[in-house]
């Protein structure tokens, strides 16, 4: 059986896929993946299914080995990644051949980090998925020692390069309005759109906490509100004032008024902003969301066609005087 | 302010959402209609919609937008809310009556005597008054399998309390607005912890991950913390020690 063997692994490393949709209604959120576009990306780059699971790796990914040649894909927040100490590109697919050293460093920009492998990381399903859900008890963070069951790879190429946008340094996010817009006063809406925010230290796979530039949006009447649906994107807004944007790990139902919620093409950009990077909001319509939410679906089914060769970049390739650049013109007369 | 002509009401969630309100604040009536109405539309089996849930007094339809359009969707369940009287509907078929051993108060369920004092009852009054209580699963959620019990006799509609109490254990039987939160994990609340049982919400391994469902009917009857070890030692189902019975 093929494995990968985990050597060294950062805090926050978990096997992910697309979730387990369906079970709202016993409580369940549907987690899986914090950045679903790039769990997209992986699997375009190594031409295969879009819920195979890779590893989600928070802010450090770690090191690895496997026992037989695997191809791999690097995607979402990027990290320095090197095999066998020579630099490998991100948002890329490389092969990794039976033992070598599979090296994943701290992002460097953004938040998750993925790493995805052909065949797919093969940990038991539970419930129709291998998603941790560390929020409901399912699943644990990855610790060194571990093995992980790699699937059979239907095979394909490798070396192939993918340029995304980028989503790792904050930026706007566009939402529609929410259960409790309405009980929010209209200059205060129009303050929190005009608000830059900074994305708080406080952040895991339920949610990401925001810290106003000013004052607070909480509302004064303090109401209470009976529990209703909570979905990936809501913006809940405790009593603090600081908006708490909710991510796939969220509880499914909350009693805190809800000011918005980020539209599901802009879920990809909340997950992966950093700490301290600043984050605004622009209202959009329904019609403006659903039209954004078909160019969305259509980018994600055309990934695998921008997918290309990977032309080398001289910036890429660490050990440039290892390589025989001019070798072709080398004629014999030039024999001493 | 509530007011009745503004229920049923059909609002947005998100851009793949819609939520059907039976009402602002519980009551049996709306609970029902919110079960009700949930499995008369995964009855109906449109095309589009994904999943739907039912929270304490409203339903929720996940939908695929793309595919059904807003109006479609609401057009439909504007139709199949004016087609009866949601509110009187019965309670959902096939529900059960679990009895679940619970030890009240003690170093297990520490907050006992605070909720007591609220309710206006001594310690010994309180464990009769919630031991008796046959309660009913009202909802599941915020966490797997997690129900929302209710309605407790009026003296229990005490308030939450204001701080928040870093953990309780899973299995934790807590009370606040005349309801129990029977805890599936261990998690921080700001209800009050006034007994414990071994009661398994979420069993991800086992052959019925949710033992319970909404509907369902629970009462949490009083053992000595003895009586509650011995379960625990004896139980390894995940039941700790409850008896169910189907409801006929």
């Amino acid at each position: 059986m093929t494995v990968l063997h985990i050597y060294s692994i950062g805090p926050s490393v978990t096997v992910q896929d697309c979730g387990r949709p369906g079970h709202i209604a016993a409580g369940l959120s549907r987690g899986g993946a914090a950045d679903m576009l790039a769990l997209a990306e992986g699997a375009a780059l190594l031409r295969q299914a879009p819920d195979l699971a890779a590893l989600e790796m928070a802010g450090f990914g770690g090191s690895f080995t496997a026992n037989a040649a695997l191809r791999i894909a690097l995607t979402g927040a990027p990290m320095r990644a090197m095999i066998d100490g020579a630099a490998v590109a991100w948002n890329a697919s490389h092969a990794l051949p039976a033992g070598a050293k599979l090296e994943i460093g701290g992002a460097e920009a953004g938040v998750y980090g993925y790493l995805s492998v052909g065949g797919g990381i093969e940990t038991p399903l539970l419930l129709g998925a291998r998603a941790a859900h560390l929020a409901a008890g399912i699943g644990a963070v990855l610790r060194p020692g571990q093995s992980l069951p790699i699937g059979a790879d239907a095979g394909g190429p490798t070396g192939l390069g993918l340029v995304v946008t980028d989503r790792f340094q904050g930026g706007t996010a566009r939402i529609l309005a929410s259960l409790q817009t309405a009980l929010f006063a209209a200059e205060d809406l129009q303050r929190f759109t005009a608000t830059v925010f900074h994305r708080d230290a406080r952040a895991n796979r339920q949610g990401v906490r925001l810290l106003p530039q000013g004052q607070g949006f909480g509302l004064a009447s303090g109401q209470s509100i009976l529990s209703e649906i909570i979905t990936p994107g809501d913006i809940q807004i405790p009593g603090d004032g600081a908006p708490y944007v909710l991510l796939p790990e969220a509880q499914t139902t909350g009693g805190y008024p809800r000011i918005g919620t980020v539209i599901p093409a802009d879920l990809p950009l909340l997950a992966q902003t950093p700490a301290g990077a600043s984050l605004r909001f622009a209202f959009v319509g329904l019609e403006a969301a659903l039209d954004i939410e078909r160019k969305y679906a259509q980018s994600l089914a055309a990934l695998p066609r921008h997918c290309k060769p990977r032309l080398r970049d001289p910036a890429d390739i660490v050990d440039l005087l290892g390589y025989q650049l001019i070798s072709g013109m080398i004629t014999g007369s030039e024999e001493p | 302010m509530q007011s009745a002509d503004l229920f049923p009401q059909i609002v947005s969630v998100g851009l793949t959402g819609l939520l059907v309100r039976f009402a602002d604040r519980l009551s049996e009536p709306a609970n029902r209609a919110a079960l009700a109405f949930r499995a008369a539309v995964e009855a109906e089996g449109w095309p589009g919609v994904e999943e739907t849930s039912s929270s304490l007094t409203s339903a929720y339809l996940r939908f695929a937008p793309l595919h059904l359009s807003h109006e479609v969707l609401q057009a439909r369940l504007q139709g199949l809310l004016d087609a009866r009287d949601w509110y009187a509907a019965a309670p959902p078929h096939g529900r059960r009556f679990w009895r679940i051993p619970t030890v009240f108060g003690t170093d297990l369920a520490p907050q006992l005597a605070e909720a007591a004092g609220l309710a206006g009852q001594s310690e010994a009054q309180a464990i009769a008054s919630l031991s008796a209580a046959r309660t009913r699963v009202l909802t599941l959620g915020f966490a797997p399998g997690q129900p929302y019990l209710g309605e407790l006799p009026a003296q229990w509609n005490i308030p939450r309390q204001s701080a928040i109490t870093p953990q309780v254990p899973a299995g934790a039987l807590v009370v606040a607005v005349r309801q129990f939160v029977l805890f599936a994990n261990a998690s921080p609340t700001g209800w009050r912890h006034i007994g414990q049982t071994g009661f398994r919400c979420f069993r991800p391994d086992g052959p019925d991950p949710f033992p319970l469902r909404a509907g369902d009917e629970v009462q949490f009857y009083a053992v000595t913390p003895e009586e509650y070890a011995q379960i625990q030692m004896a139980d390894h189902s995940g039941n700790g020690g409850a008896v169910v019975a189907p409801i006929p």
